[in-house]
């Protein structure tokens, strides 16, 4: 597959940055002229990974995210978030629906449920101490 | 950026909220309807979100969140006008709406 455009930034994980992700991604995507659901699918995506950083990469200090956008042919879209954080000690039980290891009260642990749901692919590797990378692609039809 | 707005009425509070709702902006709602819960004590606290332009799944945690915090002073919780962004999220949760 034959890449035809690529953005990298790097930002603080502060939380204030969530929307300032799914708002750099936007503007990316526009060469793409993407649908108002496929771009609301995508942002989802993004906002959901960059809020794992923030809430369980870096329990206990702000760390930097890294996140790689790039377009391939066919209108194949592949988003990487990296972080440098504690890491997932067990990946598939962190990809369980309903399970979390942050505020039970107030986080719904859908994070990657979300993600598997509104895009094609997720894939997840993690070095516990050393950081988490997901992988987002998610194939963009043709406008009928 | 998201905001909500209170109305209150006899026994009922309705939250409008607008705007986008992610894990940043759900810190502050979750503050200000609180507050207002705890203030007002209502029987049915209904959540409005036809203001809502995105909300990822850190809205279903508020959503979860302010009806334990409700449930547990013995009042209610429904979710109404819900956008199309927003109902796929509900629907994933199994969160029913009007």
């Amino acid at each position: 597959m034959k890449m035809l455009n690529q953005v990298k930034i790097t930002f603080a994980g502060r939380s204030v940055n969530e929307g300032f992700a799914r708002a750099a991604l936007a503007a990316f995507l526009v060469q793409l002229d993407p649908t108002v659901p496929q771009l609301a699918d995508i942002k989802t995506a993004v906002s959901e990974a960059v809020t794992n950083c923030i809430v369980h990469a870096y329990p206990d200090r702000i760390g930097p995210i890294t996140m790689t956008a790039a377009i391939y042919e066919g209108g194949v879209v592949r988003i990487t978030i990296t972080d440098r954080g504690v890491g997932i000690p067990d990946i598939a039980k962190a990809m369980e629906p309903m399970f979390t290891t942050g505020d039970a009260e107030e986080r719904a642990g859908l994070g990657f449920a979300v993600m598997q749901s509104f895009m094609d692919k997720v894939k997840v590797s993690s070095a516990p101490g050393r950081g988490t990378r997901v992988t987002l692609t998610k194939r963009l039809d043709a406008r009928a | 950026m998201a905001k909500v707005t209170f109305i209150p009425g006899s026994g009922t509070l309705a939250a409008y909220l607008s705007g986008e709702i992610d894990h940043h902006a759900a810190q502050s709602l979750r503050k200000e309807i609180d507050a207002q819960i705890d203030d007002r004590l209502p029987e049915l606290l209904t959540l409005d979100f036809s203001g809502v332009t995105f909300m990822d799944s850190s809205g279903v945690g508020l959503i979860l969140g302010r009806g334990r915090h409700i449930g547990a002073l013995g009042g209610r919780l429904t979710v109404q006008n819900p956008p199309r962004a927003v109902r796929r999220m509900l629907d994933l949760a199994h969160i029913t709406y009007a």
